[in-house]
């Protein structure tokens, strides 16, 4: 565990308070909210850091360990900052007959990073994911919450060129 | 044919309870909640001949039947919308296309094994589909169509949403109620099964998206008018879903049973691009490959089982003539490895060499033994692991080899990929 980390604290806005209260009622058992908080808590904080971990044990009587553990077994959940915008290009079977590789290749040379990476200006993550749910309308990234299917070249420059702008 | 899950697929604006209703929705409520005890409807369900739209096709009435019986034990239903099988995509677009009639189908299902609580388990990256649900279970409270004594049948309900967080094997109905319970998303050994020992130890149910769908309509208008589509022992309609390397990808309801040349080439309008087909995954991810000569074959659970395949979710993935086989299983292995949860020695094992020797055959540094390797491989996990996951990632792999063994032995004889060599040049 690095100092840095440890000095900043994290606690969630008033909103998410009353949300969280309400998650709880959902549950006969404290534990499950844990994926809801998880969610919660990045998307106020951005990922999911050691203090952020640290305190949705806290909030719900569990071990760091047992936050940590479901923090870095589903895929949504990052441990490290991503860029304002995460793109999630799908590479899965139906996508890939549908051109997602060459798509792919065109965001990394369009956006200057790899896989994984962010941009310079903390603008654009890239990730490839495994089926989105959505192989009808392939190939198909989702940024953010949002699906974009059918996707070609130029929608993506129109997309990027939007986000851009924002 | 009668369409029971897209009837009213072209009214716009269907996520509208008013919209909704005006259609007819709800009305199986009135029946199923005053004229029926549970038991009749689970009666109807098993008579019906439904079975699990999930993959499995187990028979939804009898695993209702298994919940064990009483007032006095708290019981749960689970609705698995963690859809995440490699081309399927059903259960997102009834979701977000009719969201009424799943909370209708889960009002039935929950008042037939007597839960309270049901929770709708979605897949983590379904923002949308959440959104609308989320939209349509608080006008249905507000409607008095959930909550305490609904539509003045004595009976209490309340549905939740959980999202889930990223893990195809959430979908499992164990890890699924793990991940519901707070923990990590790895599947529980069976027995004990979870119609007695599920969520928080209670008797719960798991049932897929579109088999809830299906229950208003079988509640509504009885078993023989279910059982009038479809096949013997494979009753019903079901939704396609049709991608790949044809004209017209999308949903497709249409009964269990039609002939696969049918939705190929009727349906889904034939082969892109002119081209011949080469192979189609007729189940999503996990189902093994057919071969063109087996494109007559009937899409149900039981010819599809009979010819080493599966219907699953009917996730039918086509692929034409200029597709190369290993880099399908490849594709598809390194699904299967990345999401293997881990619990099990031969699946977690097994995942990553099945991947790592596909990776060395499409990159061209493969040698015939490498194939012998990858067939033992697979071979020593199938049927030695807790979940179905692994059986599901060594399908693509055998039948790839079974079927397409000149893809195989190219590779090795050409130290390459010989479709990338000819696409090159094209
Ligand atoms: C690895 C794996 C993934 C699965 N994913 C799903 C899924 O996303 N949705 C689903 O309904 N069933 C899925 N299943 C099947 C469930 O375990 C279960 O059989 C099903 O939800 C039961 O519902 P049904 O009887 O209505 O089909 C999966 C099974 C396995 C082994
Ligand atoms: S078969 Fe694979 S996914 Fe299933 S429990 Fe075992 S390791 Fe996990
Ligand atoms: S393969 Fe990309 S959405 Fe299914």
């Amino acid at each position: 565990m690095r100092e840095d980390t440890l000095k900043m604290d994290f606690a969630f806005s008033e909103e998410a308070k009353r949300e969280i209260k309400e998650i709880m009622g959902h549950y006969p058992e404290k534990r499950s909210a844990l994926i809801p908080l998880l969610h919660l808590a990045q998307k106020e904080n951005g990922y999911l850091s050691e203090p952020v971990m640290r305190h949705v044990a806290e909030v719900l009587d569990l071990t760091p360990i047992q936050v940590y553990e479901v923090a870095t077994f589903y895929s949504m959940f990052h441990l490290k900052p991503v860029g304002k915008y995460l793109i999630q290009v799908c590479h899965n079977l139906s996508c890939s007959l549908m051109g997602a590789d060459s798509l792919i290749d065109y965001l990394k040379e369009k956006l200057g990073i790899d896989i994984g990476e962010t941009t310079p200006d903390n603008m654009f993550t890239i990730k490839t994911v495994e089926c989105l749910a959505s192989c009808g309308t392939a190939p198909v990234m989702q940024v953010n919450d949002d699906y974009h299917e059918n996707l070609t070249k130029e929608k993506v420059d129109a997309l990027i060129e939007r986000l851009r702008s924002n | 044919m009668e369409l029971i899950l897209f009837k009213d697929r072209s009214v716009p604006d269907l996520k509208d309870i008013d919209v909704y209703i005006g259609r007819g929705g709800y009305q199986s409520l009135d029946k199923g909640l005053r004229l029926l005890k549970p038991d009749e409807i689970i009666d109807i369900v098993k008579r019906s001949g439904l079975r699990g739209r999930g993959g499995a096709g187990f028979p939804t009435g009898a695993k209702w039947d298994f919940i064990p019986k009483g007032k006095g034990i708290r019981k749960y239903l689970c609705c698995n919308a963690d859809e995440s099988e490699p081309g399927s995509f059903k259960d997102r677009e009834l979701m977000e296309f009719n969201p009424h009639l799943l909370i209708e189908g889960i009002i039935l299902a929950s008042y037939a094994i007597g839960a309270a609580v049901s929770y709708i388990y979605i897949r983590g990256e379904l923002v949308y589909a959440f959104r609308i649900l989320e939209k349509a279970i608080r006008e249905a409270y507000k409607r008095g169509l959930l909550g305490k004594d609904i539509r003045s049948s004595g009976f209490d309900l309340d549905v939740f949403i959980h999202r889930g967080a990223g893990a195809y094997i959430c979908g499992e109905e164990t890890a699924l109620i793990e991940s519901l319970e707070g923990k990590r998303g790895m599947p529980r050994v069976k027995p004990p099964f979870p119609a007695f020992y599920g969520l928080y130890g209670k008797p719960t149910m798991v049932n897929n998206v579109e088999t809830l769908c299906n229950i208003p309509y079988v509640v509504t208008n009885g078993h023989e008018r279910f059982a009038s589509q479809g096949r013997p022992r494979n009753t019903g309609t079901k939704i396609y879903c049709m991608s790949g390397d044809i004209n017209n990808p999308g949903n497709y309801e249409l009964p269990l049973g039609i002939p696969l040349r049918h939705l190929i080439y009727d349906v889904a309008g034939g082969i892109r691009n002119g081209r011949a087909l080469k192979a189609v995954i007729p189940g999503g991810a996990s189902a093994a490959m057919l071969t063109p000569d087996q494109v007559d074959i009937l899409m149900d659970f039981d010819s599809l089982a009979a010819a080493g395949s599966m219907l699953g979710t009917a996730g039918v993935i086509v692929m034409d003539e200029t597709r190369c086989m290993v880099k399908v299983a490849l594709t598809l292995s390194r699904f299967f490895f990345h999401e293997s949860c881990g619990k099990c020695t031969p699946c977690r094992e097994g995942t990553f060499w099945m991947h790592e020797i596909l990776k060395k055959l499409e990159a061209g540094a493969g040698k015939d033994e490498d194939v012998d390797l990858l067939l033992d491989v697979a071979n020593n996990i199938g049927g030695r692991t807790i979940c179905a996951l692994a059986d599901g990632a060594i399908a693509p792999v055998i039948s790839s080899i079974r079927h397409f063994g000149e893809d195989y032995r190219l590779h090795v004889k050409e130290a390459g990929c010989p479709y990338d060599r000819i696409m090159a040049r094209a």
